[in-house]
């Protein structure tokens, strides 16, 4: 997902029975529905994962403004490009509150930043694939938005204060992300034959990528359950993954759009639409650093950091001369 | 590293007459840029009104682990509620 493969302790679930008081009262807590706030006690390992969990989300809300940023100077209307600058607005605001909420947990933001510029952080892998044409705008929305939700609305719930209420006011702006993309999507699918091979083009390219970003199979993974058990993480990589694709197919469906797969089909049994798996090699290739944009992606990210130093340098000089001033008055 | 903008803490008051609520907190070099900001960020959809913003540092916060004894004096006063003195049921405006 938006944090993809983040390892919590390297230990199996530990029972109640088997925890020091301190942390036994604080799984009791957890278990109860109740929040756990910064400065209140928390196991070593839950914060270490959860400052990874919220840095890595909040990395890809971040660099997740590039592939759509490529677009807002060649939007084909006034329109378009204003939703687009407001969407693309909206994805820097989910990771200011990100990065505020991983804060909390006692890491600076200028950590946070070089450990992104660094490549010692990491961000979603579907970031790194490129934005050709116009059509990819509706599928990143449409596809990749609603892949997101599909893993934030439970995160709403999650054991951690500040990331649950971060998690909330961003699922209140997700639901105009996903539309104006399908928006898009209709527009093009139901377009000329030109704009509607444009659309199917770019579901065949964004259909795999936004299948691995719920990540590999975790559900024998002892880090997931960790994660589980500290409600950092609700479900499981499959379910939201299953869930993506039975909400999906229908919209392409209607779209009269093929889904790339010729093992998607209705299982009457399971209740579920059956697909194939991603290829899961693509996949540590990109998280690894050599995905088709990854080296554009950080070159621009970098660059923008560095370029606007002088600016918040500037800026910083002038509150401080202020401040002198005021206090010699 | 040392150049980092200090934290301030942003409180929004609404459209519904209620108080000034905390939404959350972003780094500004002053109380004007990061009022500018908290707008930005934080009233993208009409969320406000008015906005105040505090310098973390300037915060002084309840520690939890007091928690107990910070509070404790307001736990054996139940006759500060109302449901604490039953009243005759005919009776109305009480
Ligand atoms: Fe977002
Ligand atoms: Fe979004």
């Amino acid at each position: 997902m938006y944090a993809q493969m983040v390892k919590s302790t390297g230990h199996a679930v530990r029972a109640l029975e088997d925890m020091e008081p301190q942390e036994r009262a604080f799984q009791e807590r957890i278990n109860a529905g109740e929040k756990i706030e910064p400065k209140d006690w928390m196991p070593e390992g839950y914060r270490k994962t959860l400052v990874r969990q919220i840095s890595q989300h909040a990395h890809s809300e971040i660099v997740g403004q590039l592939p759509e940023g490529n677009w807002i100077t060649r939007a084909p209307t006034l329109e378009r490009k204003a939703i687009l600058l407001a969407k693309v607005q909206d994805e820097a605001g989910h990771g200011l509150y990100l990065y505020c909420a991983a804060e909390t947990l006692g890491v600076s933001r200028d950590e946070l930043y070089e450990q992104l510029h660094s490549g010692k952080a990491k961000y979603s892998s579907i970031f790194n694939y490129p934005t050709l044409n116009w059509a990819d705008i509706g599928a990143v929305g449409w596809l990749v938005d609603g892949a997101a939700i599909m893993n934030q609305v439970p995160l709403q719930r999650t054991s951690f204060g500040p990331y649950s209420r971060a998690m909330i006011r961003i699922c209140k702006e997700e639901s105009f992300h996903q539309r104006q993309g399908y928006d898009i999507m209709m527009k093009m699918a139901f377009g000329s034959e030109a704009q509607k091979r444009m659309a199917q083009d770019a579901l065949n390219r964004f259909w795999w990528p936004s299948l691995m970003m719920f990540g590999p199979s975790d559900k024998d993974s002892i880090h997931s359950a960790q994660s589980m058990a500290w409600k950092i993480k609700l479900n499981t990589n499959d379910e939201l993954r299953q869930k993506f694709v039975d909400q999906t197919v229908p919209q392409a469906e209607y779209l009269g759009l093929t889904i790339p797969d010729e093992n998607v089909k209705w299982n009457e049994e399971r209740g579920h639409y059956d697909y194939t798996d991603p290829d899961w090699n693509e996949f540590f290739e990109v998280i690894k650093g050599n995905g088709p944009c990854n080296k554009e992606r950080m070159d621009a990210r970098v660059k923008a950091w560095e370029d606007g130093a002088w600016f918040r340098e500037g800026l910083m000089a002038h509150a401080e001369k202020a401040n002198t001033a005021e206090a010699a008055e | 590293m040392k150049n980092e903008w200090p934290l301030w803490e942003v409180f929004i008051r609404g459209q519904h007459g209620l108080a000034h609520r905390h939404v959350g907190s972003l780094h500004a070099p002053d109380a004007e840029v990061a009022l500018k900001s908290a707008r930005d960020v934080y009233t993208r959809r009409n969320e406000g009104l008015s906005i105040w913003v505090v310098k973390a540092e300037d915060i002084t916060a309840s520690s939890p682990s007091e928690k107990g004894p910070l509070f404790d004096p307001s736990q054996d006063k139940v006759y500060r509620h109302p449901t604490f003195f039953p009243m005759p049921e005919e009776l109305k405006g009480l």
